[in-house]
């Protein structure tokens, strides 16, 4: 990786254009493609931007703080010369950031010789290990039907209101390495923390500052914030420097990292003003048609390499707008992440905690993680049957609402004990509540044991004699 | 090889522009700035040109050079392509890796066939011959099992004058000569070919062999034949990779060719990390030998995935030219269309439906048409099978994508968010689907299995769209109001739908179905509607049925019966034999 070295070091005085947090700067040579640059107001104020096109003596300039008192004769540019790089260290843990990566609790810049380019580099898929070691998060409605490994990205789809942050916070603080079920406890390795908050109120910030100094995490989290009231334009910048340092956490560094990126929607609604502002043609929603490959240069900074014994596992954030899942940002990012856990306002308002809805929520590794010798041999049919109980629940619910509960048949009432059951004893937790994996498969067998044997037709039949509590006498 | 044309003006992303020579042609592969990055010409207009760069242009300066090569972006086709990782543009994944590290760098230039590797050349033609493209001049294992036929490039047609004897060659070893007009010329394992030009062939023939997958759903409900076109849309999480690793995995072709088109990185590295150890039941080899990947995922350059489509037809009609099956799996299509859009909006072009460029549906016509059941120039047949996931934004197929992939292809396999949030899996949805290639080869089944496929398929969807229908009932006034005739209509579709459809893609046993157990599978579910009719016909009450154990172990037959001991299926048919006559006795 190369130093930051400046080489053109090339002032231009006065700018062309400025349109939003866009100016187009006139007379400069040698520009390079996505160039860091510095630009001096009329008062001195320095602030950052990047180059977004260049042509034959002309560039097109983002400004990260925005372009407020910006004059077109009294703006000086100044071409560093290089891509937007940063400086990475070990002891960047236990800080806090701006979101280009300056510290902003009052310590010294980190001291160190390395720097690397935010933007990062593709993984060589040749050069991945598939993630196979399963995370132990403690909440059951993760580990038991929506397992997270480690080296996974699994976002949590959220609405306005609803409990993502503290249901974030208890993973980052209950999250050690799965341990194959009734295995003695031991200490699991601790985890790195990046958090990255873009565009998130001040309280949101505070409350993860202090869920980690509660919970003991601070000195192994490094923050980058860029809150609701900084400049949006710096938000396209802060979750690569948070992932930037992640990466070399994970890869050079050996630690197991697990980032938290709060709330991508805002992110995205960044990237759609700078298109607007260059007059992009948009997709959907006036998103920028290059949004898929935008967020995908983010959520695949994710996994582990053959090099490297680290990881990075991420969880981002995103407040679906008006709940919608088909919205561009969590459609786009469904199909980049591998899974994701929504909660839902209907067990929100029913006081269930953590309010996280089964149905539509899918961990696509787990399959990869769990079963025999990783979690317990009936992990994964465990799993397909409450799932599919809980799926079928749904649908009675919606016969009993026309026909009523009385005129359903026996089994039918039986799935509603079920369902209700399960949302109250298996969804529902404490916030404190640290459920080990085979307490989670305990009570999912307890709840399946209020079904007939002869509903379970996922589970094998040695494993209904094995683990089924029910009094049914048949088959 | 390459010498100056012109010099960068303006860079925006993946496209760049660029002033200089008027002799540049349209589609050539052009080398850009000091880096050398592979580039191609997408538009000219005066002395200025645009280009498609495939690698990521940061730190990239106006007034760079750009290099051209006068040729059109090519694939290089030779023995060794089997068991390779490529990029879009096929660079090999591995040789980037050992020589960058984990991460992909830019510039990096390796051969995409290795040109030290020998192989054992066999030679297939006499000296004198007279040779046109296509034909075939010796063979070589490509793998323990897999002929490789060196052939005469299409373009080429002569006299063979020399031929290699049996020995071991590289692929720039010259293995024959072929005199041309006055010329000639020299012959090597290597060919070239543009990706942006179908290879030729001779004519294409009806497809009325079925591409068998082991998946139930589709060889028995909606079968594709081989040298078909099949679309699998469906949202996210429904299952799309899925099915495509499955059909890749059990697929009775010679050859997979699988394109990673802007997708996850870590389904890329499964593969990678499983087809080693997977075993192809037909021929008894690890499925990586006969699977070419090429892995673009979603963060490496857009461009690059725009060209991935490409590179991997070609290589897949390539082994077709030989005359083989290939199945070529595309994962996925809407990012591929993404990336012309992307390309399109650099270009200021006017955009069509959602931002997509007005020729979206002209490109996709193109790619599905490259599919084919083909007389080969040689005079072997062979075949192109194309399965194309399309991922539409929020599962609305209503989407520009969608609905013109639908216009060229004739098989579609919906996937469904709801059978997907039931784990209904494969979650095809059997009455959004439809397959035109049914007719086509009824005959074919009837031939293989002896028995009436068409008629039980037919039979069972009839019973599946009755069901539909019965449940929109059901859910207003609940089943005890049907009459038991229609609650046994309900009774067998609930076993066509768990011990048919459903089938469980990690489950050792039912991975994969031979077509001996699906048609046996249905044959079995069909006989206990027939009988259970009868039975609820004399007034037997329909929960009987339903507690039948019989029921059990037909819906676990999927799983507990292997392909090889398919008779143990009889036992169960005797068993709803016996149960169902007791009944009947009962209510005689």
């Amino acid at each position: 990786m190369s130093d930051v070295t400046v080489l053109g070091g090339q002032e231009v005085v006065g700018v062309g254009r400025i349109e939003g947090p866009i100016m187009v700067v006139e007379g400069a040579s040698n520009v390079s493609y996505d160039e860091v640059v510095e630009i001096e107001d009329s008062r001195g104020d320095l602030r950052r931007g990047r180059v977004l096109e260049v042509g034959e003596g002309f560039a097109v300039v983002q400004v990260f703080a925005g372009s407020t008192g910006l004059s077109i004769d009294g703006t000086r540019v100044r071409f560093l010369g290089n891509t937007l790089h940063m400086p990475v260290a070990e002891e960047m843990l236990g800080r806090i950031f701006d979101g280009l990566g300056n510290p902003i609790d009052g310590g010294p810049e980190p001291l160190t010789d390395v720097y690397r380019d935010v933007n990062g580099q593709p993984i060589n898929p040749t050069a991945r290990i598939y993630p196979r070691d399963y995370i132990q998060t403690g909440i059951s409605t993760i580990d038991g039907v929506n397992t997270l490994l480690r080296g996974q990205k699994l976002p949590l789809f959220s609405g306005a209101g609803m409990p993502h942050d503290q249901l974030a916070a208890q993973i980052v603080r209950q999250a050690t390495l799965g341990k194959v079920a009734g295995a003695p406890h031991t200490e699991g390795e601790e985890f790195a923390i990046v958090f990255a908050a873009m565009g998130v109120k001040n309280d949101v910030a505070d409350y993860f500052r202090r869920s980690f100094t509660e919970s003991g995490a601070l000195t192994r989290v490094a923050m980058f914030l860029n809150l609701a009231d900084d400049p949006p334009v710096e938000r396209i910048v802060t979750p690569r420097a948070a992932l930037t340092l992640a990466e070399y956490l994970a890869y050079d560094l050996g630690k197991h990292v697990l980032v938290v990126l709060t709330d991508m929607t805002n992110y995205g609604e960044a990237l759609r003003q700078i298109s607007n502002v260059r007059g992009e043609v948009p997709s959907r929603k006036g998103y920028p048609g290059y949004l898929y490959s935008d967020l995908a240069s983010l959520y695949e900074r994710t996994g582990r390499i053959r090099t490297s014994q680290g990881s990075i596992t991420q969880i981002p954030i995103l407040t679906m707008p008006n709940d919608d899942m088909t919205h561009p940002m969590p459609d786009l990012t469904g199909y980049i992440t591998e899974g994701q856990i929504v909660l839902g306002r209907e067990l929100y308002y029913a006081g269930i905690y953590p309010p996280v809805t089964v149905l539509p929520s899918l961990s696509r590794l787990m399959k990869d993680g769990i079963g025999k010798g990783r979690t317990r041999d009936d992990h994964p049919r465990w799993g397909a049957q409450l799932y599919a109980g809980y799926a079928k629940t749904q649908d009675i619910r919606a016969l009993a609402s026309v026909i009523g509960e009385e005129e359903l048949s026996e089994v039918d009432q039986q799935y509603l004990k079920f369902g209700r059951a399960f949302e109250r004893e298996f969804v529902n937790q404490a916030f404190t509540e640290n459920r080990t994996i085979e307490r989670t498969l305990e009570i999912g067998w307890k709840l399946l044991s209020m079904l007939p044997k002869g509903e379970l037709t996922r589970v094998t039949l040695d494993e209904i004699s094995q683990y089924y509590k029910g009094d049914d006498a048949t088959s | 090889m390459s010498n100056e044309v012109g010099k960068i003006i303006w860079i925006s992303g993946p496209v760049v522009r660029a002033r200089g020579s008027r002799n540049v042609g349209m589609l050539e592969l052009v080398e850009v700035g000091a880096e050398r990055l592979v580039g191609e010409v997408i538009g000219l207009n005066g002395d200025q040109m645009t280009v498609q760069v495939y690698e990521e242009t940061a730190g990239m300066q106006p007034g760079a050079p750009i290099y051209g090569t006068g040729l059109p972006l090519s694939v290089e086709l030779g023995p060794g392509l089997l068991q390779s990782i490529y990029d879009g543009v096929q660079r090999p994944l591995p040789l980037i890796e050992q020589a960058e590290g984990s991460f992909i760098t830019r510039g990096a230039r390796f051969d995409s066939i290795s040109r030290e590797k020998k192989w054992s050349f066999t030679p297939k033609a006499n000296v004198g011959d007279a040779v046109k493209g296509g034909a075939v001049l010796g063979v070589v294992m490509e793998t323990d099992t897999f002929e490789h036929r060196v052939m005469v490039h299409p373009d080429d047609a002569g006299t063979l004058t020399w031929i290699a004897s049996s020995g071991e060659y590289t692929i720039n070893d010259i293995v024959a000569k072929i005199k041309i007009g006055k010329e000639e010329k020299p012959v090597t394992m290597l060919q070239r070919w543009p990706v942006r030009r179908a290879r030729p062939f001779v004519g294409r023939r009806g497809a009325n062999v079925p591409l068998i997958t082991g998946q139930r759903i589709l060889d028995t409900f909606f079968p594709v034949a081989k040298g078909g076109a099949a679309g699998i849309p469906g949202p996210f999480g429904s299952g799309k990779t899925v099915t495509q690793h499955s059909i890749a995995k059990w697929a009775d072709a010679d050859i997979i060719v699988y394109i990673g088109c802007g997708e996850r990185g870590n389904e890329m590295t499964e593969v990678l990390q499983e087809f080693p150890h997977l075993v192809d039941p037909r021929s008894n080899r690890p499925l990586m030998e006969r699977t070419v990947l090429i892995a673009n995922t979603s963060n490496m350059p857009v461009a690059a995935r725009e060209a991935s489509i490409y590179t991997g037809i070609t290589i897949a009609e390539y082994y077709r030219d030989m005359g083989y099956h290939v199945a070529l799996m595309a994962d996925s299509t809407s990012r591929w269309a993404e990336a012309l859009r992307e390309v399109s909006g650099r270009l200021e072009e006017m955009p069509a439906e959602e931002g997509y460029p007005a020729y979206l549906a002209g490109r996709l016509a193109e790619f599905y048409e490259r599919a084919g059941f083909v007389d080969n120039l040689n005079g072997t047949q062979g075949s192109v099978s194309i399965v194309g996931a399309v991922s539409p934004p929020g599962g609305d197929f209503s989407e520009p994508v969608t609905q013109h992939t639908k216009r060229y292809i004739r098989c579609f396999w919906a996937l469904d968010k709801s059978l997907a949030s039931a784990r209904h899996f494969p979650a095809i949805n059997w009455l959004d689907s439809y397959s035109e290639y049914i007719e086509d080869v009824s005959g074919w089944w009837r031939e293989k299995v002896g028995k009436d496929w068409l008629e039980m398929r037919n039979k069972a969807m009839e019973l599946l769209s009755e069901e539909a229908r019965l449940s929109q009932i059901v859910k207003l006034v609940g089943p005890d109001a049907l009459p038991y005739t229609e609650r046994m209509i309900l009774e067998t579709s609930r076993l066509i739908r768990e011990g048919i459809l459903q089938q469980n893609a990690t489950d050792a046993v039912d991975a994969y179905s031979s077509i001996e157990k699906q048609i046996r599978l249905l044959e079995m579910v069909l006989y206990f509607h027939e009988r259970g009719m009868a039975v609820v016909r004399r007034g037997a009450p329909i929960n009987l049925i339903h507690d039948l154990p019989v029921v059990d172990t037909i819906i676990r037959a999927k799983s507990s019966v292997t392909n090889e001991e398919i008779h143990k299926l009889d036992d169960i048919q005797k068993a709803i034999d016996e149960q169902m006559s007791q009944l009947d006795a009962e209510y005689r």
